[in-house]
């Protein structure tokens, strides 16, 4: 019964939102988040992991066709309800010094979509988490068409259309699903034990695939996301980046890879080699970027394109890593980002050129920003550690040469991110830099916590191996 | 049968009452009228019956139907009341048209008898005709009027020659009796067949389905926007209930013939009504693509009619309709405020008026078939029944055409949020908010709970 607590404080908060003026709407957003948080706490405190579902709920729904609701978690989807709802109060805690148009409208669709991406987590039949997994892309079209930048009319447009493309595939594989299925159900318990013929697999596999590759982005359909990232509010980008590529991620390890096992194993060499292909391509292409969130944007694809590698391995150690590479790519990316725009607000510029020697003016917020940099670069006990080493063990006992290519995202990373830190944080000081104000509050305390997962989830991963360690096993048996 | 027979006084008395000098009365007493006989309409409810010699049959079907005619007529006047405000003089005569409509439909949702068929679609196009000409002194009104006359009594003749061609072979107009002459020869007589396609080519051309769809975005663009609104509502599912109904009554559920000449113009109305709305700058002529498209995809409920799929039609009818109705409430004031149709009509509305722009925005994601509204739960399940009828390419092509369909009904959301609004105000009456609410409901209401109507037809 949480599950439904989980889902229903979001969507409540977002209808009072919607009610409240100013100050109060980002306030009361904040209040909300929190309390959800709490909740997420008590219900990681009471979960035994055993590779079972916990919490769950089930209700009929619909008579023809067949469909029920049915909520539920296990290790892997608490994880990501874990890191949803952690990173919601640090987005909502970053906006408090900036003024935003029309506050109520925008934390009303931020909390909305907390609840959809919370439904995508939590939702154990394939049509409800179909519905879910829509209903999160309507908030944040809004969000990035109504708040963002100069070019977000176009950007916006084809952000959404590329991936309701996707989504449009998914549902129609799932509908063959449901035909197929021995007693017409959707319910991802029936799903994966009844196993349609590998010859439907082969291409039931892309139906999928395509809607989770377009969301994470793998290389080649990641050409949405640079320019969306660029264009959306920082807020929004937050949600882009930290929590929702991961539905991506995530689906391919609880929906994709036990509904079609045997189109994963034939389709994995193809999918490894494009990952690997997207790391090492937008790693070089994120050496060549002049502009801070592009860099960020291609760096992401870098880092989720090794999170899929690792996936496709289809080894222990690649999935545990991709999952702790997910949490901690979600606090990285969030990081970054607003580190990106605490330079924007401050300076009224994100290109690399034009900035420099911050560092003189502001001591604080430069060892904020190397603590971010540095568990994005995967530096030993930080967060980003165990999650690369994991993904790049696994990739290896898959195959030596592709491990070796895909090892370069720690090279290459380290050469965009400290190259790109050093220009911007310390070098010499800029002519476009006269002051650079102290840190607001709620920006300290937003990068301190930020800082502090980094490091406390890097020195002990533990307590995240072992939530997803037993559904793992399932999977692999 | 009774409830066509109210439908029918209660248009004469809103007739009547123009002559008693009753004129404010009209549209309150027709919009009472119509909820009492949508209340009466429920008592017939599992108790099919047959009345004047089997020409209509009332049943299950039919009540659900006429129900939801019932209900667009009643939200057309609750409407009706506020556009004709400077019209006073005849509004006794648009309320009385627009009922007769809903009779000229019911009788489309119930018939047994070909004969009744042509009646009740002679009834609802006659007066329609009447009505998309109803701005005597707007010249676009007056020719959407005569080329909807001239084309729709076209497609009357071929509807009336098919009709002579199956009596011919047959000896009887009787749904039954067709549906038996079809199981009893295994080879067709020609002229059956050639009747039966005629009687197709009409009634596609009354769905507005390619290639018989030329007529509707001129007849949507000229006739007046309220007439617009209850023409891509109420006057296409009327036409798809009786397609339907000829299909699975009549042509036990389709004959070859049929299915392939679905089968073809299926495909086509799908790729020209969304890929033609792409091009459109015009409010209303985009309502009219993008009805076409909805042609399309409730063709392939038609089209699948094997594995029972009323109750399909039924909900993708009124997910349809209410989404239609809750984009017109917020286009009519919009064009009468700024006295254009065009999309940029719409700049800025978000600025201007965001409780309208964000029924418009439900709307259009409705329309688009996007979750939770109802418009998605509706194009789920026709893809899940067509699939189930094997119909595997024609689902794949309909899913790419729901991507393209995308695109168009951004592009008013898109105008309404990221363009600079201009100094015209927005006068949102009461009557118009009010359609709005209750249509996006309704609409977010039965996406929700899908099964309060899915269960009804089973």
């Amino acid at each position: 019964m949480l599950s439904l607590e989980l889902l229903f404080i979001p969507l409540f908060a977002s209808l009072l939102i919607l009610f409240a003026k100013g100050k109060a709407a980002r306030a009361l957003a904040l209040v909300f988040t929190l309390i959800q948080l709490l909740v997420t706490g008590y219900a990681y405190t009471i979960f035994k992991a055993n590779g079972g579902a916990a919490f769950e709920f089930t209700q009929a729904w619909v008579k023809s066709p067949v469909i029920n609701i049915h909520f539920g978690v296990d290790g892997i989807s608490l994880l990501m309800v874990m890191l949803t709802n952690l990173l919601l109060p640090l987005i909502v805690l970053s906006g408090f010094n900036r003024e935003t148009k029309r506050p109520h409208i925008f934390y009303a669709l931020m909390l909305f979509m907390q609840f959809a991406l919370n439904g995508v987590f939590l939702s154990m039949d394939a049509f409800v988490y179909y519905i879910f997994w829509e209903l999160a892309l309507i908030p944040i079209y809004f969000i990035a068409f109504n708040w963002g930048d100069e070019n977000r009319g176009k950007v916006t447009i084809k952000f959404f259309i590329y991936t309701l493309v996707g989504s449009l595939l998914m549902l129609f594989g799932f509908v063959f699903l449901y035909l197929s299925s021995p007693q017409h159900s959707l319910d991802w318990n029936t799903l994966t034990q009844f196993k349609t013929c590998s010859c439907n697999q082969t291409w039931l596999f892309w139906l999928l695939f395509a809607a989770f590759a377009i969301k994470i982005p793998i290389f080649p359909f990641h050409t949405w996301q640079p320019d969306t990232y660029k264009s959306a509010p920082t807020q929004g980008t937050m949600l882009l980046s930290g929590i929702m590529l991961k539905m991506g991620t995530y689906s391919l390890i609880k929906w994709l890879l036990p509904i079609v096992p045997d189109g994963f194993k034939e389709w994995q060499a193809v999918v490894i080699t494009l990952s690997v292909i997207g790391i090492v391509y937008a790693s070089i292409i994120a050496i060549m970027q002049t502009d801070l969130k592009r860099l960020f944007a291609y760096s992401s694809i870098a880092h989720v394109g090794l999170i899929a590698a690792g996936v496709f391995s289809f080894t222990q150690q690649g999935l545990q890593g991709s999952l702790a590479q997910m949490f901690a790519h979600g606090i990285n990316v969030v990081g970054l980002f607003f580190c990106a725009d605490i330079i924007l607000s401050r300076t009224g510029t994100l290109q690399i050129s034009n900035l420099g020697g911050i560092r003189n003016q502001n001591r604080l917020f430069s060892s904020l920003f190397l603590i971010v940099v540095l568990g994005s670069v995967a530096l030993p006990l930080t967060n980003g550690f165990i999650g690369e080493f994991l993904l790049l063990y696994g990739v290896f006992e898959y195959n030596t040469w592709l491990s070796v290519f895909a090892g370069l995202t720690i090279i290459l990373g380290a050469v965009y991110m400290l190259r790109m830190f050093q220009n911007v944080m310390s070098g010499p000081d800029s002519e476009h830099i006269s002051s650079f104000p102290p840190l607001h509050w709620n920006e300290k305390l937003v990068l301190i916590l930020i800082g502090g997962l980094i490091i406390l989830t890097g020195v002990f991963p533990a307590p995240i191996l072992e939530l997803t360690q037993p559904a793992i096993d399932n999977l692999l048996k | 049968m009774n409830t066509l027979i109210y439908t029918s006084v209660l248009g004469f008395t809103t007739m009547l009452m123009e002559v008693l000098n009753l004129r404010k009365f009209i549209v309150p007493l027709a919009v009472i009228g119509l909820a009492v006989i949508f209340g009466l309409n429920l008592q017939d409810w599992n108790q099919p019956s047959t009345h004047f010699n089997d020409m209509l049959g009332v049943s299950n079907f039919s009540v659900a139907f006429s129900g939801l005619a019932l209900f667009i007529t009643m939200i057309i006047l609750v409407m009706a009341g506020e556009y004709y405000t400077n019209d006073e003089n005849h509004i006794s005569d648009y309320v009385t048209i627009l009922i007769f409509i809903t009779a000229g439909a019911m009788m489309m949702m119930s018939f047994n008898n070909l004969v009744m068929m042509f009646l009740g679609i002679e009834t609802l196009s006659i007066a329609l005709y009447a009505l998309a000409g109803s701005k005597r002194f707007d010249t676009r009104s007056n020719e959407a009027g005569f080329k909807y006359f001239l084309m729709g009594s076209f497609a009357s003749a071929i509807l009336l020659f098919g009709i002579a061609l199956v009596y011919g072979s047959v000896h009887s107009f009787h749904l039954s009796l067709i549906s038996s002459f079809i199981s009893e020869n295994s080879t067709l007589p020609p002229m059956f067949i050639t009747g039966v396609i005629l009687i197709g080519f009409a009634m596609l051309f009354k769905v507005s389905a390619a290639p018989f769809h030329f007529w509707a975005p001129d007849v949507y663009e000229g006739a007046p926007a309220l007439i617009t609104a209850f023409m891509s509502t109420l006057v296409k599912i009327a036409g798809f209930a009786a397609l339907y109904r000829l299909v699975t009554i009549g042509f036990n559920n389709g004959t070859p013939q049929t299915d392939q000449m679905l089968y073809v113009v299926a495909i086509l109305t799908l790729l020209t009504g969304n890929l033609s709305a792409l091009a459109q700058d015009n409010f209303k002529r985009l309502m009219a693509y993008s009805g076409i498209s909805h042609a399309g995809y409730m063709l392939l409920i038609v089209l699948s009619a094997k594995s029972h799929v009323s109750s399909t039609l039924f909900y993708y009818s009124a997910a349809y309709a209410v989404a239609g109705l809750a984009a017109f409430s917020v286009a009519l004031p919009v064009f009468k405020s700024t006295g254009s149709e065009l999309l940029s009509a719409f700049n800025g509305l978000g600025k201007k008026n965001p409780v309208m722009a964000a029924g418009l925005t439900m709307a259009m994601i409705g329309m688009a078939g996007i979750p939770p509204f109802a418009g998605f739960f509706g194009k789920f399940y026709l893809f899940t029944k067509a699939f189930e009828s094997g119909l595997f390419y024609i689902v794949l092509l309909a899913v790419i055409n729901s991507m393209i369909g995308v695109y168009y009904y951004f592009k008013v959301i898109m105008a309404m949020y990221g363009k600079q609004p201009d100094e015209t105000q927005i006068e949102n009456p009461l009557s118009y908010q009010l359609v709005m609410w209750v249509c996006t409901a309704l609409s977010l209401i039965w996406g929700i709970v899908p099964s309060l109507l899915t269960d009804l037809l089973l």
